[in-house]
């Protein structure tokens, strides 16, 4: 917490991963996310589950905005009797994964391509269909981004992602 | 559990005898202290009420004649002792008639706990007769909220309840108990005392983060105090004068923090804001240091915050950090506890020998424009609402507990009453909700049953909740109420007036083909001389000048609940005033 003088500046929307310990308990979930929903705020991805000690959650959220907005994130978040403490990770700090699940059209003569992909990526097919595979792959932003924009001419049937998880270095 | 004197210095929890989950919640809150609940019975909650019977020795039960008016007493109790207070209601349509209580309670920072029934437990998510999630519903508008399936959690969630509600930054706790566990028979421990898992101990500045004030007011040629709610919560209103003796420095409050400081003091600037004082403004607007103790930089005290304070430096010392740069940017924001923070600094400036600068010449400039545009209006032929309220400032000397609706009449109020001690306006403020007047009274009055307590109400707020005269009847309660009767909503007339022509879009209360007033007392309706009559509350008609002050000194002597009814023009507007979102520059003087 600064207490220095300070000076107005015009930040540009950022893309922030907060890491939010919260106790398990009733409606946690719920209290977060509609403070967030009533005071404005944007969410792009939100993960979560319990921690090593079951009395404990762990959220991971990649919120969107300026400085000042996510100054006022952390804080309000801080305020929730139930949150235990909140990081905000800067680029770098922290390691970032997301696992996603894609559904990709596929036949005899895309198959093995689709393989190919899935190999350099170090993905995993996790099924075969006549007419579609699903790719299991874990990675941080940038890989998970490269993927998909490799097999999106194969034709997407579905996707899911567990939004990013982040972890101090 | 007196038998191990070894650890007698840690408290012990108690284990109490057998009993229903009902009986523990009151149990629990006879160990916090309460005194009296605002409790309105129906099926989910009947248990409670049950269990409270049992203990009128140590609980006094009110029952409001609406749940509404059972959350604002219980506000109004809380607002006059800062002591949290307790309300109950029943599930699904109890409950829901609290939000409004519970959401002021909330804008204002408030210290209550409402305690609602639910369905049984196997009835939630089926929707069951009288069932609400109001768990669910209530979630933006409270502090911390407890759904408590299990009737062992009893004693510890009520105690950790009143901790969250009275502690920090205050604020509304709700706990709905399902019927099944106020019924279960257990065995309940009652512990000594709860922690929250992240300890919220408020925050204290240390020395250096509050030594640079004392550098900006040694650089500060027109330096002002902006004070909110924040140092009234905290009770440092004695180290809030003490400061403004060593320094000199003028006070501007909020209207959270009508009383923070006399206002019949020199320095009081009163209160500024969109109805604030022209030199409360002015002395804002033009100042080059503001110290700002407790508050929340509300759009209704900056206007366009941009313009807000344009040439200072901002100070913003506060219990709650998310307060800082949330509405204003400050230059310096400090994380305190403000009873600590005017504390030590009254301090430093002694043990440093530190001398503000001369601030004569502010002192000057204020007085002048304090001489030039003091609150004012023009005496009428009729009663105006202004010099009613100036009487009863006279009358009760400034010393009464003073509560009120919401509108002109909230006002005119925190301007023509002089009020010099904290917690005697009580309003509301940041929600404004209309209908608080009177039950708050009730609250307040149960509270302190030997000051006056009186609502100045306008005719529409007290209408919201008129039924509360029959509490005040049954229960004993000395509040009065003097309507100030325009037979208009008369803020949002006004807003007409300025800025659409006058078109009344449905603000006449009275009857629109046959308008009551001072000239036309037949037309005046409702009639709430009658309505008085009904609840056999004693009630009298003012319209005359003349009797004015008779009418009110008879309202003040009165050994019980009284309704005055003050039939007065509605022509009158809030002056001065600073349109939404504007600046002072555009401040409407007359």
């Amino acid at each position: 917490m600064s207490s220095s003088i300070s000076q107005e500046a015009d930040k540009p929307v950022q893309r922030h991963t907060i890491s939010v310990l919260v106790e398990n308990k009733f409606g946690v979930l719920a209290r977060i996310a509609g403070m967030f929903s009533g005071r404005g705020f944007n969410i792009h991805s939100l993960n979560v589950a319990p921690t090593h000690d079951r009395k404990l959650s762990r959220i991971t959220a990649v919120v969107r905005g300026d400085d000042a907005t996510l100054d006022q994130i952390n804080k309000q978040l801080l305020k929730l009797i139930n949150v235990i403490e909140v990081v905000d990770f800067k680029t770098g700090e922290a390691v970032e994964r997301e696992l996603i699940v894609v559904k990709l059209k596929a036949d005899s003569r895309t198959r093995s391509e689709i393989i190919q992909i899935t190999d350099i990526f170090r993905a995993k097919i996790i099924n075969v269909a006549t007419d579609s595979v699903i790719i299991e792959l874990t990675g941080d932003e940038g890989k998970t981004a490269a993927f998909l924009k490799l097999v999106e001419p194969f034709g997407i049937l579905e996707l899911s992602r567990t939004g990013k998880l982040a972890m101090r270095r | 559990m007196k038998t191990d004197s070894t650890v007698e210095s840690f408290p012990q929890p108690e284990i109490g005898p057998e009993m229903k989950g009902a009986d523990a919640v009151v149990e629990a809150l006879v160990r916090e202290g309460v005194e009296v609940v605002f409790a309105y019975p129906g099926g989910a909650s009947r248990e409670f009420h049950q269990a409270l019977t049992r203990r009128t020795d140590k609980i006094r039960t009110i029952l409001p004649r609406h749940e509404q008016g059972g959350v604002f007493a219980a506000e109004g109790y809380a607002r006059a002792t800062g002591r949290a207070g307790v309300c109950m209601a029943t599930s699904g349509p109890g409950a829901t008639n609290l939000i409004s209580g519970i959401a002021d309670a909330f804008m204002d920072s408030i210290p209550l706990v409402a305690i609602t029934g639910q369905v049984f437990q196997k009835f939630i998510g089926k929707s069951a007769f009288q069932e609400t999630d109001f768990f669910g519903m209530t979630l933006p508008i409270v502090k911390h909220s407890y759904l408590v399936l299990d009737p062992h959690d009893i004693p510890h969630v009520i105690k950790e309840a009143f901790l969250i509600a009275q502690s920090g930054r205050p604020g509304p706790v709700v706990i709905d108990i399902p019927k099944d566990v106020q019924q279960a028979r257990f065995q309940p421990v009652f512990p000594a005392t709860v922690e929250l898992r992240r300890r919220k101990r408020p925050p204290l500045a240390s020395d250096e983060e509050l030594l640079p004030i004392l550098d900006l007011i040694a650089n500060a040629r027109q330096p002002v105090l902006y004070v909110g709610g924040g140092i009234i919560s905290a009770e440092a209103e004695e180290e809030l004068f003490k400061f403004v003796e060593l320094t000199d420095i003028p006070v501007a409050t909020t209207l959270m923090g009508v009383g923070a400081f006399p206002e019949t003091h020199k320095r009081s600037l009163k209160w500024f804001g969109m109805h604030g004082s022209v030199y409360g403004n002015w002395a804002v607007h033009h100042s080059d240091l503001l110290l700002t103790f407790g508050a929340r930089f509300d759009d209704r005290i900056t206007g366009d915050t941009e313009k807000f304070a344009p040439h200072a430096t901002i100070v913003h010392v506060d219990i709650d950090p998310s307060e800082h740069n949330k509405n204003k940017k400050v230059d310096l924001p400090i994380v305190s506890e403000v009873k600590h923070a005017l504390s030590r600094l009254n301090a430093l400036i002694k043990s440093r020998n530190f001398k503000a600068p001369d601030f004569h010449a502010w002192h000057e400039k204020i007085a002048e424009w304090k001489r030039d545009y003091p609150f004012a209006y023009e005496k009428s032929e009729h009663i105006v609402p202004q010099e009613a309220i100036e009487v009863l400032s006279e009358l009760t000397g400034g010393d009464a507990i003073i509560t009120t609706g919401v509108g002109q009449h909230q006002m005119w109020t925190a301007q023509f009453y002089n009020f010099t001690k904290p917690r005697r306006y009580i309003s509301s403020l940041g929600l404004g909700a209309m209908g608080f007047g009177y039950p708050a009274a009730l609250g307040a009055k149960v509270a302190h049953p030997d000051k006056q307590v009186i609502d100045v109400d306008g005719d529409g707020s007290f209408l919201m909740n008129v039924q509360e005269l029959a509490t005040a009847k049954i229960e004993g309660i000395a509040a009065k109420a003097m309507i100030l009767n325009n037979q208009h909503l008369g803020m949002v007339v006004q807003w007409e007036d300025r800025f659409y022509n006058s078109v009344r879009g449905h603000t006449i209360l009275g009857d629109p083909k046959n308008i009551g007033g001072p000239d036309n007392l037949e037309g005046i309706y409702p009639d709430y001389l009658k309505i008085a009559e009904g609840f056999g509350v004693k009630a009298r008609r003012v319209h005359k000048r003349e009797e004015l002050r008779d009418a009110i000194q008879e309202m003040l002597d009165h050994d019980g609940p009284y309704l005055l009814d003050v039939i007065v023009p509605y022509t009158e507007h809030v002056l001065p005033m600073i349109p939404g979102g504007r600046s002072v520059n555009e401040m409407i003087i007359k």
